[in-house]
């Protein structure tokens, strides 16, 4: 059989999850570091961060709304998915998560984001024509009240969604990880430690991806970059990224220690298969790199131009390796046989609805969700925004 | 009152909520069907309409029934405890109306290492071969009966 060394059950030969599988938890966790990032300046009223907060917003809108996709791709028939909601099923994870879905994309990342732009929402009706101000005027629903306390109260409310926000967006993607977590025929997926890993790298990606994007963007608009709060990301993003790497290899040792019937057979994959996805890229490429470049900014004082360089570079490098750790959960998980006797091998599609170009595409989905979003709701001062404007 | 007032556009988004939810459950009472739940977390109509499928096993004992032959030969083996059907396949048409279904025939080069073909995974005291090496493409049947296999004492026991 191709690719089979050993023994595989019939069942194993074949992957069911595919790269759209892996891609679904990393883009989730986009979303949910993403909002915590924002919700930290908004609770714990951290000004530095502030040029990110509504930046972050967006970031994870647009990469929430298309978490779901790689799941509908995946699915033999797509069409059936609304029957969770219409007949849930209570006592299956999977089943639920439309719900956890739902309940973040409504309730707390739209009408945060509504809240925080109301007032820009409805001057933007009063001033632009046509299409535009139709849009607009919808998106007021129909309320032009920006009185002084009505946006007092907007402010009040946004706080307490935000409050809810947190424990929402790690409820939503600790989910993912308890999904992985509690399978319990799998050891290389089976342990309590998968949700709140999953957090961590959630943070992580999802602080260095807003942070990257933040960057991109200034210099995309010609606008010089706010430094003390870069500098502060990239501290939030040094220190979550330590207990991150920390639970990692909590995880580890814990596997070496314990060595279960599973560990010889998970250890040679760890050193075969999965060699270069694990050992080099998550782990050096991807995890101990950045964690050393910005463990250097914050030890040394460096120019501001080569700290944005490292601040890039590590930011890149932390998206690569956590795509990485996501590829040798999902994947990882699926390459070797129940019997422990065994290993196959995945190849990505070309042309099928899960292949290649399809994970690219959905890679880059986002951020063209980001840009429509972000021209519609500039997360900008309007001033700089008019001149952006002109300048496109 | 005016406090009342400066939250009304916050009215305005539970409202969407609300209404949001009222279409949900309309369609949801279109879009679920009627006997839904009224066993499980199924279809209760899905039952009758398995049911009424067709049968396509017959059974052993329909079998033995009119190969009684068979079955006194088979008794004695080691494949006793092994169906008819799992060598023969679903024969429920054949045991209706034998006369005009007539079962076809079987290629031992291909059903008999479907479960004796040698592997790690299987028990240790479960007879396996390597058949390349066992029979060396001669047919399994030259040597045993496929209804009593094993060869000791012409294959009595
Ligand atoms: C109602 C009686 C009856 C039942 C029940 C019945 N058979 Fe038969 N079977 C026959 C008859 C009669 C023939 C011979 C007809 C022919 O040669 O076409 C036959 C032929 C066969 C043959 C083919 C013999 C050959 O020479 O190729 C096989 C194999 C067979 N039956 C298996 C089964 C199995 C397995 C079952 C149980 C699912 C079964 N039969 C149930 C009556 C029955
Ligand atoms: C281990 C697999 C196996 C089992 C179990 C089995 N058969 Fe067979 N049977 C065969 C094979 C192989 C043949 C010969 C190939 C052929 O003729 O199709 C055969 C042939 C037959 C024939 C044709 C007549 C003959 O003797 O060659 C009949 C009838 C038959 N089987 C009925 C039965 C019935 C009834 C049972 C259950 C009591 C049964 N078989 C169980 C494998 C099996
Ligand atoms: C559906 C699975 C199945 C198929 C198909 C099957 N067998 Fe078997 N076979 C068994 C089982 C079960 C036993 C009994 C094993 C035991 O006693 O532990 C057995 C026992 C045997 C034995 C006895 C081994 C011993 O310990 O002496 C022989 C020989 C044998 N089979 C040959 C065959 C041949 C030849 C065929 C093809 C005609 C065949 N089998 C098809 C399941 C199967
Ligand atoms: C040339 C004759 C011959 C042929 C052909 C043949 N066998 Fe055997 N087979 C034997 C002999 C002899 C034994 C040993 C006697 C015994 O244990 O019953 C045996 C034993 C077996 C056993 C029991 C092994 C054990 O460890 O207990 C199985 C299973 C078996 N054969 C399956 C097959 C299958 C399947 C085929 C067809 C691919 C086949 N045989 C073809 C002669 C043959």
């Amino acid at each position: 059989m191709n690719g089979v060394e050993g023994f595989m059950y019939p069942n194993e030969v074949e992957l069911v999850w595919s790269v759209l599988i892996v891609l679904y938890p990393y883009i989730t966790g986009l979303v949910a570091g993403a909002f915590i990032l924002a919700s930290l300046e908004r609770v714990f009223r951290v000004d530095a961060v502030k040029p990110t907060y509504r930046l972050a917003l967006l970031t994870a809108l647009s990469f929430l709304l298309v978490a779901p996709l790689p799941l509908q791709l995946h699915l033999g028939h797509p069409e059936r998915s609304p029957e969770m909601y219409f007949t849930p099923h209570s006592t299956s994870a999977m089943a639920m998560f439309g719900y956890v879905y739902l309940w973040y994309l409504m309730a707390v990342l739209v009408f945060e984001i509504w809240l925080d732009y109301r007032r820009d929402i409805v001057l933007r009706a009063r001033r632009e024509r046509g299409l535009l101000r139709l849009i607009y005027k919808v998106m007021t629903l129909g309320s032009d009240n920006i009185s002084e306390r009505s946006l007092h109260i907007d402010e009040r409310v946004g706080w307490v969604v935000t409050l809810i926000g947190i424990p929402s967006a790690f409820l939503l993607h600790g989910y993912v990880g308890f999904i992985f977590g509690s399978i319990k025929a799998n050891p290389w997926w089976s342990s309590p430690l998968m949700p709140v890993v999953f957090i961590f790298s959630a943070m992580v990606s999802g602080i260095a991806c807003v942070m990257v994007i933040y960057m991109a963007t200034s210099k995309l608009r010609g606008t010089t970059i706010d430094m003390g709060c870069v500098d502060t990301i990239a501290m939030y993003l040094f220190y979550t990224f330590i207990i991150d790497f920390s639970l990692e290899m909590l995880d580890l040792i814990h596997r070496i220690y314990e060595a279960d019937e599973s560990f010889r057979s998970l250890n040679f994959m760890v050193h075969t298969k999965l060699y270069f996805s694990h050992i080099v890229v998550q782990i050096g490429l991807g995890t101990l790199t950045p964690l050393v470049l910005l463990a250097i900014t914050q030890v040394t004082k460096l120019s501001e131009m080569a700290r944005k360089r490292i601040y890039a570079l590590a930011g890149a490098l932390t998206l690569i390796g956590i795509f990485a750790m996501r590829w040798n959960v999902v994947i990882g998980g699926q390459l070797f046989s129940k019997s422990f006797l065994g290993y196959t091998t995945y190849k990505v599609g070309m042309v099928t609805r899960e292949g290649l170009p399809v994970a690219i595409a959905l890679t880059l989905l986002p951020l063209l969700f980001l840009w429509v979003l972000v021209k519609l709701l500039p997360p900008w001062d309007d001033a700089s925004a008019a001149h952006g404007a002109t300048g496109d | 009152m005016s406090a009342f007032r400066d939250a009304g556009h916050l009215l305005r988004f539970a409202g969407l909520f609300v209404l949001a939810f009222i279409i949900f459950l309309v369609v949801r009472k279109f879009v679920v069907p009627k006997s839904f739940g009224e066993y499980g977390h199924y279809r209760g109509a899905a039952i009758g309409e398995i049911a009424a499928h067709p049968a396509h096993f017959a059974g052993h004992q329909a079998c033995e029934a009119c190969h009684a032959d068979i079955a006194d030969e088979k008794k004695g083996g080691k494949h006793a405890h092994v169906n008819c059907e799992a060598c023969h396949g679903p024969l429920g048409k054949h045991a209706d109306d034998p006369a005009s279904v007539t079962p076809a025939k079987l290629d031992t080069a291909v059903l008999c290492v479907r479960c004796h073909a040698a592997s790690v995974a299987k028990p240790k005291n479960f007879p396996q071969v390597d058949a390349a090496d066992h029979a060396n493409g001669v047919p399994c049947e030259t040597c045993h009966k496929p209804h009593n296999p094993a060869l000791e004492a012409g294959g009595a026991k």
